[in-house]
């Protein structure tokens, strides 16, 4: 744009308008957002659309379409085109909020209905599906022990591995290491069940068990396990390893007492989040344990429930008070994963590594 | 890929001995066995569902890949995964389609426009969304999202009727691949906004100053410094939520209600994917029928191996080339 005329005696002149041009004033994005909704909102009275939804989107695209014209004319096209980029930014953002606040809401809202004491300490044992009662205990039981022997099994190896490539990994086989684990991450849970069934059940015999679901788990935790605890022991100095080189330690028991110690809260933070996320995988489960409606604390025999095997029984009954179970079964798994998540959150931020 | 950012601590100079050499040689050897452990497990998933895979594929008298119908255990046994391809390719089609933008756009707010001391609170909650367990997407998606989406299939039908795609003869709003799609575009945009966020950060801040230095306006920089720059990242970012909505099993099969057939409407019930295909008839099947689950799942494995092998050699190569930041 051509600068402005030098200024004439006494006239003041805006030296930020000159140098960077017209701008919308201060109170531009609020009033444009304010006509917006007193727009949106009439027109929803004049009938020409009706609802709350309906409402909140008109107003974001009046919003929208307002406020990039009005940017247009006074500042020229590319200002227009940055706000219309701004808006738009923010939008996804708060669009994606939407339906995690719809789930939390709706699971908190009809699970809690279904919740008492009695839920938690009973079976399904004798249950009909029509009737209200029963509950989760059995399914419990399960999640906790498939999932506990799943971590068992999982993170020893993990670490293991993680170990490797951050200490002794160099060439070709470590490459293929990291890059198989990264791959690994995205075998999808159903695939992971049909290799304990192929693998394990199939070709050894082996009885459809918890066990079995526990192995399939621990296909989709170990990836997660490798990936957190590599970058957890990549964050320990490596001048703790020096001194203990220079005091004459091995190196095994270097990485065994120094190196896994300081990098421990993050390891353990990452095992959590890798719990949270098997925890309430279901597909694979339903391939490798058949499902039962009673108690079963043998983890190597017989059929074993599950929490989410259990929603996806009740949902399939599908009558008023099986789906309202269901919804029971949700808001506890879904407390179970939030509080493994946030207690991850929690340990990461109280033990946070202070070398920043 | 990992190493170079790594020290190099190669073996204590000077510390020799029997019994220091022995334990280091054990605690080496275990380590690189749990290594060869995984490399060996990936190699096993394909190879034991190979070994499944056969006698149906044997048994089948029809072409595996163009038939539509899946009766495995009649005899003789006629299937074939077309439709199921199909429901997959175009559920997992139109989750991306919502997924893409709506994920780089969380990811551009999260590391450009939110102000940092908000920004890694705000990353937690869209990470908790990926958290959300996929049964309870699926509970959700069947109960409170697929009554709502009624309306905007009817509405896709009014106004764009004349395009098949949206056409609903049926007059049939629910359990659709419409629905299928929306519920796995919300789980897939944790993964593509956490991925393309990573990407984003990396942008070397020497890249973005310069560009609002010459008075670029923040969308300008961010087209000239930080989409160049994480071209590669956004890529793989896509790439890796293709992949999780390749292999989603059970909010599809709750949502999508089980039609073996191929169906362009879509807004009307019908399709069907390879995950929730096998969820579904698993406890019906038969020996062949169990086999043929195999067969389809094996598809399933190598499609979703290779999307990610691409995802992550396009995110490696990256990482060769972009010294520049440190």
């Amino acid at each position: 744009m051509s600068l402005a005329p030098p200024p004439i005696h006494n006239q003041t002149i805006d030296i930020h308008e000159v140098l960077a041009g017209r701008r919308l004033p201060r109170w531009g994005v609020p009033s444009a957002a304010a006509a917006a909704v007193v727009v949106a909102v009439l027109l929803n009275a004049l009938g020409i659309y009706g609802g709350v939804a309906q409402t909140t989107i008109a107003t974001i695209l009046l919003f929208v379409v307002g406020q990039t014209i009005w940017s247009f004319v006074i500042e020229g096209r590319r200002h227009a085109m940055d706000r219309l980029a701004t808006t738009t930014i923010y939008a996804t953002f708060l669009l994606a909020l939407v339906p995690l606040l719809w789930i939390l809401f709706t699971v908190v809202q009809r699970g809690i209905s279904v919740l008492s004491a009695d839920f938690f300490s009973s079976s399904m044992r004798n249950v009909s599906p029509r009737r209200p009662g029963g509950g989760i205990w059995h399914a419990l039981i399960g999640t906790i022990e498939q999932v506990l022997m799943a971590t068992l099994i999982a993170v020893p190896i993990g670490l293991l591995v993680a170990i490797y490539l951050v200490e002794f990994g160099r060439g070709r086989l470590a490459t293929f290491v990291s890059f198989f684990v990264d791959v690994m991450t995205g075998v999808p849970s159903i695939v992971a069940g049909l290799f304990i069934y192929t693998g394990l059940i199939l070709a050894l015999g082996m009885e459809r068990s918890g066990f079995a679901a526990s192995l399939a788990l621990v296909l989709l935790m170990l990836p997660v396990v490798v990936r957190t605890a590599e970058e957890m022991l990549k964050l320990v100095p490596t001048d703790l390893r020096e001194a203990a080189y220079a005091l004459g330690v091995p190196k095994w028991i270097t990485i065994l007492r120094i190196v896994v110690p300081t990098a421990l809260s993050g390891i353990i933070t990452g095992v959590m989040l890798a719990v949270a996320r098997v925890a309430g995988e279901t597909a694979p489960l339903l391939l490798t344990t058949f499902l039962t409606q009673g108690v079963n604390w043998d983890l190597f025999n017989g059929p074993q429930a599950a929490l989410p095997t259990f929603i996806w029984d009740q949902i399939s009954s599908g009558t008023t008070a099986s789906v309202d179970r269901a919804w029971g079964g949700a808001f506890v798994l879904i407390l179970f994963v939030a509080l493994l998540y946030i207690g991850a959150r929690l340990l990461a931020r109280v033990f946070a590594p202070k070398a920043r | 890929m990992k190493q170079q950012t790594l020290p190099t601590n190669d073996d204590p100079v000077g510390i020799r001995g029997a019994s220091v050499r022995r334990g280091d040689r054990v605690f080496i050897g275990l380590a690189r066995g749990a290594g060869i452990f995984v490399l060996c497990l990936m190699g096993a998933i394909g190879a034991f569902l190979t070994w499944q895979a056969i006698p149906a594929l044997q048994a089948n008298s029809a072409n595996f890949f163009t038939t539509e119908t899946w009766f495995p255990d009649a005899s003789p046994p006629v299937f074939g995964i077309a439709a199921i391809a199909f429901g997959t390719i175009v559920t997992a089609t139109l989750a991306m389609c919502l997924a893409v933008p709506i994920g780089i756009g969380i990811a551009l707010f999260i590391a450009h426009y939110a102000s940092r001391r908000i920004a890694s609170g705000l990353a937690f909650i869209v990470d908790l969304l990926a958290a959300v367990p996929s049964i309870i997407f699926g509970l959700w998606g069947l109960q409170s999202l697929m009554p709502r989406m009624g309306g905007i299939g009817r509405w896709l039908n009014d106004y764009f009727g004349w395009i098949p795609l949206f056409a609903n003869p049926q007059q049939v709003y629910t359990k659709s691949i419409l629905v299928a799609g929306v519920v796995l575009a919300i789980m897939i945009i944790p993964t593509i906004s956490a991925v393309s966020r990573e990407v984003f950060l990396q942008v070397p801040a020497g890249h973005v100053e310069a560009a609002l230095a010459l008075g670029a306006t923040r969308w300008e920089m961010v087209r000239t410094a930080v989409f160049p720059f994480g071209r590669a990242g956004m890529i793989s970012a896509a790439m890796l939520g293709l992949g999780r909505a390749l292999g989603e099993t059970i909010a599809v099969a709750l949502v999508l209600s089980a039609v073996f057939d191929i169906n362009w409407h879509i807004t009307e019930p019908g399709g069907s994917t390879f995950a929730a295909n096998i969820a579904l008839k698993w406890n019906e099947a038969g020996t062949v029928g169990l086999s043929a689950l195999v067969a389809s799942g094996l598809v399933l494995f190598v499609i979703t191996l290779v999307v990610n092998m691409i995802a992550r050699l396009i995110v490696a190569r990256r990482k060769e080339y972009s010294g520049a930041n440190s």
